[in-house]
């Protein structure tokens, strides 16, 4: 299930201004890091990937996923797994609940899934925290539930919003390590943007602007 | 009941011939399992209550079920079947029976929207009293020919308190008199009200030099300096009215409310019973009496017609029918009930149905019929409509 | 997109909605009214009463809107972010859930000279010991109408006036015009009012279409000799002569060019007021010494405005107990539940007739507003001011232009009478309330839920009906029980489309007010308003209760 994500001079454009302009291929277990000050596109880019881009911007090229090509496929058909700034924990749900959400439908049977629940909290050293309302949890455990619920959904790559910026100094490098590991365990291709250099360092892939320049720390 | 319908089997073989009695039985027939829509005015839970028991002795005798379609003013279903008629609804139309009378009546004959005669062939109509109340056939001067069946006699009576005012005056003049003796202590419902007409056709009955030109179509030529007496009382009166005449209430029940609340000092309605009846239910106190002028007050029926649209028209004629009967007619004249008067010549009742009324309570408020004093007719409806418009152009406007 | 489907269709069939029976309406109200050499228009020109019942229209109308308005600022301006503020969204609800008719009941019973106040009063501090001859009801310049107008539009305006706050920014806005040295009404006239009016501007016409075209109301509160122009058309209506129907046809196009002027002269004034606010940011106005006159006329004006609304209704409901209860008696000499009793069976099937029509055209309406918000999020649609419009047009046109029309093809097509037909009939007037209650929470939805959705590979229906619904649960239920509220409160279209044979709480409260009955009107009036209390206090109670564990769902204050 895992596979290279291949951009293919994907080009977007909002009016004349290009915003994004990447020739890139990630390997699995590979992380891109897309870095430039806010406002630059690196969001559009994401979004582009994810099939959620806004209908203002005009679109070129061509998305590769694991030999598929997701171009023209709508987002929950993608296979593209995402991980916001802010965990976006669904508030009506409990913990577990918010991971069952994420199981694929080919899962079927009550204790199955329950028990793919358990093992992905365990993995998080969360064991029993299937009925918490995620409100009560600390931000470094709801930033493991977050990973482990996009983890579940069995995406083929993963986007990586400014995930650690919203956490304190302590728990960022510790968050960052779970998630880079995991990222390298499946051996999934991941894109991460971020405007924080350490990030960048972290993730040990190559590191670029939205618009395909190289960057250097 | 067993009993009953025996009774009134009998009883209609021998007063009818036969061929009429197959032509009520096929009415019969059809109206088992129908259900009749009778648009009726909805403003009184008494009235509604009334209602509601006929439709169960409808549904027991006859298998007929009742629908009461409560109405805000008559006039909304005389205007709906305007308007399906219009719309080219010629049967199956939704209204079967409407309270009715006046000018409601006299646009429904004159646009030909009624179905009949049939009033006349119903089987109770032996008891109606023709001859002593001519009311029950010439509504407004309209002869009613049949397309309408009377139900319950109303007359104009006036309410006091006696607590509050001991001595009521008995005349138009002394009326006159005490109101502008007594300022912002009466009033009356704003015409086109059909109680405030009621109002100023007594005024007229007591001011006109010869009232009985009322009976015919209103000449023009005359007309202004015939009715002038009645605009002169009124213009006499008005600046004394409650409010000063500036704001009137819209109807019988609003003017009785006024009552109750004290904000006038004597009332009217059309229901010789209505105070003995508001007694009862808790709404006047019982100091409350009752009181006619001497001369007599405007006195009418109240009845029944069925559109020529109606989609339950055999049902609607039961009704009619069981609304005339002795039993249903005493229950509407027992004060704790309605308190209106019957229809019925009580002579012609046999003694356990005469009995009914004989046993009525006719209640502390209510006058007997001899107190009553002579019921005065309706003037044509010409009158109505000419002196309803004269007083908007007088009165009904804020100056 | 491969994705779409009706969906995408649901904004265009949603206002064809509202605007194929408005239009089907008014052209059955214009082709009488000008037919017969326009018999009816001469008619209506000779009627004496015309013209003190457009000025009467036109004065009330536009008082109470400018009035209802003024106060609604007025406390928005001054108790912004005070304790009271959120005691007022408290009472909100039940205060919008008071149905018109019932509302004008209550108002009558509290201010008649021998109503509550002068019961209270007497005769220990008036002397009276019989009601004095005052004329407050019904008096001929429309002031209590007026009066209970505004009782009734000020929590309207209220709720469009919080429903927009949001995107004013308010609160940075004050703390910069506070920081600049404003006072608190300054600083509200010069960095809020603009931005709050643009979003307050159709409601604002909306209730002057209303306050000029509201017949229960003039009915029971307004001056009858003539009545408001709205009455008198509904009174021609109900007239039996043939051709009263063409004059009332006649009124009915007069009263909607009537409103069209005064939704002009609205604009015009619009338009004074806008430059004279710039003239005063640019005088620089700081009006420290306003603040505490405008925040004691903001407590005493919204004081009356609710208690005006809680009193009558209280009134109502000792009616509803009362056995004999005579002036000056401040309560009756005896208490029954006669009154109760002798209704019960007929409450309860008009009850159950009203439940069924309100769930009906509320459950019509929030699908179908769902579906268009729906339809907007997921293809990103912007809708244009026009669509804005059409959503206020059955508000905006006066009932009395279009719904004899209505009532015309009603007939024709043979589905008048049936109360599925009223029903349908309501949702054209509840929709747009759902709509403007529901709208501004699904858009301020966390858009990022859905998108974490989608990406954790759930299809767009499954994002919809296990994260978007669920959270958005509580709106939902607050826009249903607005539109039962709207429904329970429709008394022409009800009346007009049902024929006389749907009978709901309302048209009876109506019926029955025509008979002066405080007691069984008391009844009426109370349950006609608890069905709409009920639906807010379950839009309440079933959140709260699905989400009592879940923190990240309570309600933000």
């Amino acid at each position: 299930m895992s596979g290279a994500l291949i951009l293919q001079d994907l080009r977007i454009d909002q009016g004349t201004t290009p915003v994004v302009a990447l020739n890139q291929s990630v390997a699995p277990g590979e992380v891109l890091t897309i870095m430039g000050p806010s406002g630059s596109g690196k969001s559009t880019a994401l979004s582009a990937i994810l099939g959620t881009l806004a209908p203002a911007f005009r679109q070129q090229g061509r998305i590769i996923l694991a030999g598929r090509d997701i171009t023209a496929l709508p987002p929950h058909q993608r296979r593209v797994g995402l991980l916001f700034q802010d965990d976006v924990l669904f508030p009506h749900l409990s913990v577990g609940a918010n991971l069952a959400f994420a199981l694929p439908p080919t899962i079927k049977g009550r204790a199955a899934r329950r028990a793919l629940v358990d093992a992905a909290l365990d993995q998080a050293e969360l064991s029993g925290f299937a009925s918490r309302d995620p409100a009560t949890l600390s931000g470094g455990q709801r930033a493991r539930v977050a990973l482990m619920r996009t983890l579940l959904a069995q995406p083929c790559a993963l986007l990586l919003d400014e995930p650690f910026s919203r956490l304190d100094a302590s728990l960022r490098s510790q968050i960052r390590s779970f998630v880079l590991s995991r990222i390298r365990q499946k051996g999934l291709a991941a894109i991460l943007v971020t405007h924080d250099a350490e990030d960048a360092h972290a993730a040990g892939g190559p590191v670029i602007s939205p618009l395909g320049q190289p960057v250097t720390l | 009941m067993l009993r009953r319908h025996f009774l009134l089997a009998t009883a209609a073989l021998f007063a009818l011939p036969a061929q009429a009695q197959t032509a009520w039985e096929s009415v019969l027939d059809a109206a088992r399992g129908q259900t009749v829509y009778w648009h009726a005015w909805g403003g009184d839970p008494k009235i509604n209550d009334f209602i509601a028991f006929v439709g169960q002795e409808a549904q027991e005798r006859h298998g007929v079920t009742l629908e009461h379609v409560k109405l805000a003013s008559t006039a909304d279903a005389v205007a709906r079947v305007q308007a399906e008629r219009n719309a080219g609804t010629l049967t199956g139309g939704a209204v079967d029976l409407i309270w009715i009378n006046g000018e409601n009546f006299a646009a429904m004959k004159d646009q030909g929207l009624l179905f009949g005669p049939f009033a006349e062939s119903l089987p109770n109509w032996r008891y109606v009293d023709v001859a002593g109340k001519p009311a029950v056939v010439t509504d407004f001067t309209l002869p009613t020919e049949g397309y309408e069946s009377p139900w319950a006699m109303a007359q104009l009576v006036f309410e006091y308190d006696s607590a509050r005012l001991p001595e009521p005056p008995q005349t138009l003049d002394a009326l006159k008199d005490w109101i502008i003796a007594h300022p912002g202590r009466f009033t009356y419902p704003q015409p086109p009200d059909y109680l405030g007409l009621t109002f100023l056709k007594q005024v007229a009955y007591g001011t006109l030099s010869d009232p009985s030109v009322m009976q015919a179509p209103l000449d023009e030529a005359s007309y202004e300096a015939t009715i002038a007496p009645m605009w002169a009382w009124l213009d006499a009166v008005t600046p004394a009215l409650w409010r000063a005449g500036k704001a009137y209430p819209q109807n019988e029940p609003a003017l009785g409310q006024l009552l109750a609340d004290a904000e006038v000092d004597i009332g009217f309605a059309f229901n010789p019973g209505r105070a003995s009846a508001e007694i009862g239910a808790g709404n006047l106190p019982e100091t409350v009496r009752t009181f006619t002028l001497q001369g007599g007050t405007i006195g009418n029926a109240s009845f029944v017609a069925i559109p020529f649209n109606a989609a339950h028209a055999a049902g609607a004629q039961v009704v009619a029918n069981l609304l005339l009967d002795p039993e249903i007619q005493a229950r509407a004249q027992d004060p704790n009930v309605l308190g209106f008067q019957t229809v019925l010549d009580l002579s012609s009742l046999d003694a356990p149905d005469k009995a009914r009324f004989d046993a009525l309570d006719l209640g502390i408020a209510t006058l007997s019929p001899a107190d009553l004093g002579p019921a005065l007719l309706e003037p044509h409806a010409s009158w109505m409509v000419r002196i309803s418009q004269d007083w908007m152009q007088r009165y009904g406007v804020a100056q | 997109m491969i994705w779409g489907g009706p969906l995408r269709w649901a904004p265009r069939f949603t206002l064809a909605l509202l605007v194929v029976p408005v239009a089907a309406g008014l052209l059955g109200t214009l082709i009488p009214a000008f037919s017969n050499d326009a018999k009816g228009f001469r008619a209506l020109v000779e009627w004496p009463g015309l013209w003190p019942a457009v000025r009467l229209s036109l004065g009330t109308g536009l008082g109470a809107t400018a009035l209802s308005l003024a106060i609604t600022l007025l406390l928005v301006a001054s108790l912004w972010g005070t304790r009271l503020f959120a005691l007022i969204l408290h009472l909100l609800a039940p205060l919008l859930s008071v149905p018109h008719a019932a509302a004008a009941l209550g108002l009558a019973f509290l201010i008649a000279p021998s109503g509550w106040i002068a019961r209270l009063l007497s005769p220990w501090a008036t002397g009276w010991t019989q009601p004095p001859d005052l004329l407050i009801l019904n008096d001929p310049y429309g002031l209590s109408l007026t009066l209970g107008l505004i009782a009734k539009e000020v929590p309207f305006l209220f709720l469009m006036a919080l429903a927009a706050l949001p995107q004013t920014d308010i609160a940075r806005r004050m703390q910069v015009a506070h920081s600049l040295g404003a006072g608190k009404i300054a600083a509200f006239a010069v960095a809020v009012l603009p931005g709050l009016y643009r979003q307050l501007r159709l409601p604002v016409y909306a209730v002057l279409a209303y306050s000029m075209t509201a017949v229960e109301m003039a009915m029971i509160l307004g001056p009858t000799r003539p009545a408001t122009l709205s009455a008198q058309v509904v009174i021609w209506m109900a007239d039996p002569m043939l051709t009263a129907q063409a004059t009332a046809a006649a009124g009915a196009v007069l009263q909607l060019c009537v409103v069209i002027a005064a939704l002009l002269l609205w604009t015009l004034v619009e338009r004074v007021a806008r430059r004279a606010l710039v003239r005063l940011a640019e005088a620089g106005v700081r009006a420290h010494a306003l603040d505490a006159f405008a925040r004691g006329a903001a407590l005493l004006t919204g004081g009356l405005t609710a208690g005006a609304l809680i009193l009558g209704l209280a009134g109502l409901a000792v009616w509803s107990l009362a056995g004999l209860w005579q002036f000056p008696d401040v309560l009756p000499q005896s208490l029954s539940l006669r009154t109760w009793m002798r209704a019960a069976p007929d409450l309860v099937s008009t009850g159950a007739v009203t439940v069924m029509i309100a769930a009906t055209a509320t459950a019509l309406s929030l699908a179908l507003v769902i579906a268009c918000l729906e339809a907007e999020q997921r293809f990103a649609l912007s809708p244009r001011g026009a669509a804005l419009w059409v959503l206020y047009l059955p508000l905006l046109v006066p009932q009395v232009a279009f719904l004899p029309g209505l009532q015309g093809a009603a007939l024709r097509s043979g589905v008048e009478g049936h109360w599925l037909a009223v029903a349908a009939a309501h949702l054209v007037f509840v929709l747009p309330y759902v709509f403007l209650s529901l709208a501004p929470a699904y858009r301020a939805w966390d858009g990022r839920i859905a998108t974490a959705g989608l990406a954790l590979g759930a299809s767009p229906a499954r994002v919809f009906w296990r994260l978007r619904l669920p959270m958005l649960l509580r709106p939902v239920l607050t826009a249903a029980a607005v539109g039962v509220a709207v429904s329970v409160g429709q008394y022409l279209p009800t009346l007009l489309i049902g024929g006389g044979r749907v009978e709901t709480l309302t048209t009876e409260a109506v019926a029955l007010s025509s008979g002066g009955n405080r007691r069984l009107i008391g009844a009426y009036a109370l349950l006609q308003m608890l069905l709409p209390a009920l639906g807010f206090a379950l839009a309440l109670l079933l959140p709260a209760l699905a989400f009592r564990n879940r923190r990240g769902m309570a309600v933000a204050t």
